[in-house]
């Protein structure tokens, strides 16, 4: 039974992450492109632990904690720019 | 992976897997649907925090009927996520509120002090690709 | 005494816990470890926490904490329901202003925390003096109302909490 819900549930995530990346191409403005990628990391960060959960063995939730992160950092420095001209001011 | 796990494990990992894929579709759904950007805000930064959260809780419920141990990793990635969403959701409105929106589009400030996104010292240096549209007009500019 | 190696219990306790769970075994090397961490980072980043926020009551947090929890799902269903099947000339956004009772920063920070991670309603700015907040809703045919029970059901709770 937890396979078939395991396989529905990457089809979710990696049908959202199309979507996704359809807004960033689409645009139209700065914020929504920012919005989309921010977005994706998220969903990333969702498949990778469903290929832990697929897999059996833990070793990507270090990567998932990393993406955060980085997913965090990246749409705070985005956002700095387009504000500020600069980052680290 | 392997498959002895007791039937409430199963029922349980199974309920929480197909809500958080659905919250999480919904969140992609809603970021494409939504007509214009500040409402497009609304949709990815909570439904999808919650469909992660949701893989998650499942993920420990999976650690905990299969090996019977307690695995609290992942409520470390849930409360990064949590603390992190309202930031990156202010900072993209901010983005929006200087980039598409004038302070005679959005309502008064009480005590007329303005809001705090148009009173910072000195003007902002950032990129303003197109000025904000006039009030009362339709934004053609892409 | 307690306040020259613990200035900031909570804050010790936090460190302790995050670096128990990165762990995710309990055994001596990492408890010890963890203290260790939790005694030695508040000291050392003391400079940087000039005072720190004092909690009234402890366990109203708690409540509050199951208060937005709640909030999020039950709200979150309520956006899934809008996304899903409003038709997107039926909406109606608002911008909301909701004057703050509330002074300290810490608790200006959670309540506009709260209100973005509550589905529907997302902080967009604070007024230049601090007392109001500028909230952006996706379907508020009665701005007012919902001004009201953002005011009802987290500032009241968030006044009790922090002193």
């Amino acid at each position: 039974m937890i396979i078939y819900a395991l396989i529905f549930a990457i089809a979710c995530f990696s049908v959202g992450l199309l979507l996704n990346l359809w807004r960033v191409i689409v645009g139209p403005r700065i914020s929504d492109r920012i919005l989309a990628l921010d977005t994706m990391t998220v969903n990333c960060i969702a498949l990778l632990i469903l290929l832990n959960f697929s897999l059996g063995s833990p070793i990507f939730f270090e990567v998932a904690m990393l993406f955060a992160l980085v997913g965090f950092v990246s749409t705070v420095s985005y956002c700095r720019f387009l504000l500020r001209g600069d980052i680290i001011e | 992976m392997t498959h002895e796990l007791p039937l409430w494990g199963e029922i349980t990992v199974t309920i929480f897997l197909v809500v958080a894929g659905l919250f999480a579709l919904v969140g992609s759904v809603g970021l494409v649907k939504l007509p214009d950007p500040i409402t497009r805000l609304h949709a990815p930064t909570k439904a999808t925090t919650l469909g992660v959260g949701g893989v998650l809780i499942a993920s420990m419920v999976y650690v905990f009927a299969n090996e019977g141990r307690v695995s609290m990793h992942e409520l470390l990635i849930t409360l990064f996520l949590l603390l992190t969403a309202p930031i990156s959701a202010l900072f993209i409105a901010k983005v929006h509120l200087h980039l598409r929106e004038r302070p005679d589009t959005l309502p008064e400030a009480p005590d007329s002090v303005g809001w705090a996104g148009y009173a910072a010292d000195g003007p902002a240096r950032g990129v303003r690709d197109v000025p904000p549209p006039e009030p009362g007009t339709t934004d053609t500019t892409i | 005494m307690i306040s020259r190696f613990l200035p900031h219990p909570l804050l010790s306790l936090t460190l302790a816990i995050a670096w128990m769970l990165l762990v995710n075994h309990i055994t001596v090397n990492s408890i010890v470890f963890a203290v260790i961490l939790g005694v030695v980072i508040p000291v050392i980043t003391r400079p940087y926490w000039p005072d720190m926020p004092r909690l009234r009551h402890p366990f109203r947090v708690v409540e509050y904490i199951f208060v937005v929890l709640y909030d999020i799902v039950k709200a979150n269903v309520e956006v899934a329901l809008i996304v899903l099947f409003k038709p997107n000339h039926a909406l109606r956004p608002a911008w909301i202003t909701v004057p703050l009772d509330v002074r300290s920063p810490e608790a200006i920070t959670t309540l506009a925390g709260t209100i973005t991670l509550t589905p529907g309603t997302v902080s967009c700015d604070l007024s230049a003096n601090g007392r109001a907040i500028l909230v952006h809703a996706l379907h508020a045919p009665d701005p007012a109302a919902v001004r009201d029970s953002i005011k009802q059901r987290y500032e009241r709770r968030l006044k009790e909490i922090f002193a």
